[in-house]
């Protein structure tokens, strides 16, 4: 086998018909490449040294490189009787080397054998006294022309052209407020922004909680970790909006009192950083790096109460519903367990769903206010895409391929839509209308991916925290003063049979 | 009973462990295929695999192609003579090796003369593999993008006295110059371990 590979290098080197290396290209080469790569010729056989000349157009020509190969590209067709040698699956050094050799003294000592036997191993990537590379011939068309390749689609994305649908509703397209958040930690997985229902917005910026109060504007600082090193990894409002609970690096979770500004409780029931947090009345449930989320009753002393173990890694997304019977949470294992409020039989947690569909992390996790049991998942740079499910029967109910990373979803109580957040290219938050999950606009502003998005207690604004260091506050949701009257007026007088009739 | 494919209980045998590093191959390959956009990913379909969903060309040719690759894989990891299944991405218009992903494989060749089936679950074994499928998926966050348009090419590297099947032809190395390596999990069967990494071109603009 091996005199047939000399012999053929033998030929090639004498050669003297061979194309000037980084010359532009001869007509006869250029005419070759534009008819294109011509049928592979399949159950060729592989021993002929003489013809090399198989679809060539597909093997790459590299500059010097690892092997050292010097190559030139050969035509196809071109010269069907003359031989012409395929250099890309030369190699010509390897083919210099065994030649001169010969010349040399064939003693060589044992250690200079292997000295030599180790470089050609770390030259070739593998011995190659010992093995061979083979390749299959008949490779199939490639993707039909025109098709771009995806990922340059995806990253070169433009903004949506203006819709032609008229909307019915102004959303601005500049955000509200613009507010600095130094030091803010750029990690995707962590959740350090939470809205309360009293109208204070906590931002936790590296290891420091900062309160800001919407109406007044004025700025607390609530705490700061005592320990160097250690960081704030979530944040989550009591539904009452009186207590905060803070996930810290140092796998603590602690309880605040805002009026007095004091530490009520620190919880360490965990073993790696608490990186999500969720509130169903007084249950806390927590999920940190290891991917196990601890219930905490944080009226007791003893107050780790459960443990649920669905994720083997980190859990970046965590959500009671709002009935209180689920809990849904998202990994980055990009997996999405659902889990009912009670334990089974054998005392023991087990999700009741477990979704496998995305292909990267799974941090944006939302329960729909309108419909029971909907949930809305979005996934990581892998995957792009936001999913609908019905929690019950299992189902996807809609996909959409949203081109970006999702961090946040965020589903809208004064409209039948949700909004999102997004990384690269746009650092854009989108709303989308639901169920057509047709776009209703592009919020754009942020100059570097957004972490977090959080919605005031009126459902009007959303705040978006981003790697820019800044929040932004968007008024998207904003309510159509009469539209506003007639909602308060239906809360308000349920009852009356003739406000229904109005409605 | 001895020569089943040592799925249940019955642990790993010789031909059960072939033929779960070969059906690796073919979902991973798949898996590369999606995530680096050689292929529209319309023509790919979700399946369920390894507790995972995975997506799979739809294209008959590819297909095709692919089982050729993986039925040939089996007979050759059963024999205990392949060491090395690469994924070469190029670039179609410039023939540049953009991407290499490389699979390389230890086979414990005393399997063969071994009658009895090696001890380790299925679930331990799928466990691994999910782990090592799941970095593949990952693996887009940091790769750099390809802007052209890339064709694949499979290059499997055997012991140097195996005949040469037909349909199957010679080939050098196709290194990717200036790279820059990302090893990725390697998981093992006990008869096959396979060890996963990945080089891409070194960024040349800071």
């Amino acid at each position: 086998m091996a005199q047939f590979l000399f012999e053929a290098d033998l030929h090639g080197l004498l050669k003297l018909d061979t194309p000037i290396p980084n010359a532009p290209p001869a007509r006869w080469q250029r005419k070759a490449k534009e008819s294109g790569p011509g049928p592979s010729p399949v159950g060729m056989s592989p021993m002929k040294p003489a013809n090399r000349s198989h679809s060539s157009s597909k093997t790459p020509s590299k500059t010097p490189g690892k092997s050292g190969s010097k190559i030139q590209n050969t035509p196809t067709k071109a010269g069907g009787d003359r031989y012409i040698p395929n250099r890309s699956t030369m190699q010509m050094e390897m083919a210099n080397f065994l030649l001169t050799k010969e010349n040399d003294p064939a003693e060589e000592s044992p250690t200079k054998k292997e000295q030599q036997k180790a470089w050609a191993v770390n030259l070739n990537g593998f011995d190659v006294e010992e093995a061979k590379i083979l390749r299959l011939s008949g490779k199939p068309q490639n993707a039909p022309e025109g098709y771009q390749n995806n990922l340059k689609v995806l990253y070169s994305q433009k903004m949506t052209p203006g819709s032609s649908r008229k909307n019915s509703r102004y959303i601005p397209s500049m955000p509200d407020r613009i507010l600095d958040a130094p030091e803010i930690r750029n990690d995707y997985y962590l959740n350090l922004i939470d809205w309360s229902s009293q109208n204070f917005l906590a931002v936790a910026l590296d290891n420091s909680v900062y309160l800001w109060n919407h109406a007044s504007g004025e700025i607390i600082q609530l705490l700061q970790m005592e320990y160097p090193d250690v960081y704030i990894s979530s944040v989550s409002w009591i539904k009452e909006g009186n207590y905060l609970a803070v996930g810290t690096s140092s796998a603590e979770v602690q309880l605040w009192d805002i009026q007095q500004q004091k530490r009520l409780r620190n919880m360490t029931s965990h073993c790696a950083r608490v990186g999500s947090l969720s509130w169903n009345s007084y249950i806390l449930s927590s999920g940190a790096r290891t991917g196990h989320i601890h219930h905490h009753d944080v009226r007791v002393a003893e107050h780790h109460v459960a443990t649920l173990a669905g994720h083997t890694q980190e859990v970046c997304g965590l959500k009671w519903s709002l009935d209180g019977r689920y809990l849904a949470s998202g990994g980055n294992d990009n997996l999405v367990n659902v889990w009912p409020c009670t334990q089974g039989g054998g005392g023991d947690f087990a999700p009741v769903q477990t979704f496998t569909q995305h292909q990267g992390a799974v941090k944006a996790v939302a329960w729909c206010p309108w419909q029971m049991n909907v949930l809305a998942t979005g996934g990581g740079t892998s995957d792009r895409h936001i999913r609908i499910w019905n929690v019950c029967s299992g189902a996807c109910l809609s996909t959409v391929d949203a081109h970006s990373q999702v961090c946040s979803i965020l589903w809208s109580t004064n409209y039948k839509e949700f909004i999102s957040g997004h990384g690269f290219a746009q650092n854009q938050l989108v709303l989308w209308k639901y169920p057509t999950m047709t776009k209703v606009a592009e919020l754009q502003g942020h100059t570097a991916r957004i972490l977090n998005l959080t919605m005031s207690p009126d459902g009007t604004t959303v705040a978006s925290a981003a790697a820019d260091e800044t929040l932004r506050l968007w008024r998207c949701f904003e309510m159509d003063p009469i539209k506003k009257k007639e909602k308060e007026k239906a809360n308000s007088a349920k009852s009356s049979i003739i406000h229904q009739s109005i409605r | 009973a001895a020569q089943q494919l040592g799925r249940e209980h019955q642990g790993i045998t010789l031909r059960g462990s072939a033929e779960l590093v070969a059906e690796f191959f073919s979902y991973g390959i798949n898996s590369i295929l999606y995530q680096r956009g050689i292929y529209p990913p319309e023509t790919f379909t979700r399946v369920q695999k390894y507790g995972l969903t995975l997506l799979v060309t739809t294209d008959p040719e590819l297909t095709n192609y692919l089982n050729n690759v993986t039925e040939q894989m089996k007979e050759w990891l059963y024999k205990c003579i392949v060491q090395r299944l690469v994924v070469v991405i190029s670039s179609i218009e410039s023939n540049e090796v953009l991407e290499r992903w490389q699979f390389d494989i230890e086979c414990d060749k005393t399997a063969k003369d071994d009658n009895g089936p090696r001890e380790k679950s299925q679930k331990a074994i799928q466990d691994e593999i999910r782990s090592v499928i799941r970095q593949i998926t990952a693996t887009v966050t940091f790769l750099p993008l390809l802007e052209s348009a890339c064709a694949f090419d499979l290059l499997i590297y055997t012991d140097k006295d195996l005949a040469v099947p037909e349909k199957w032809e010679e080939s050098g190395p196709q290194f990717v110059t200036n790279s820059e390596e990302v090893r990725l999990r390697s998981f093992t069967t006990t008869i096959h371990k396979v060890n996963t990494m990945v080089a891409y071109k070194k960024d040349s603009v800071p």
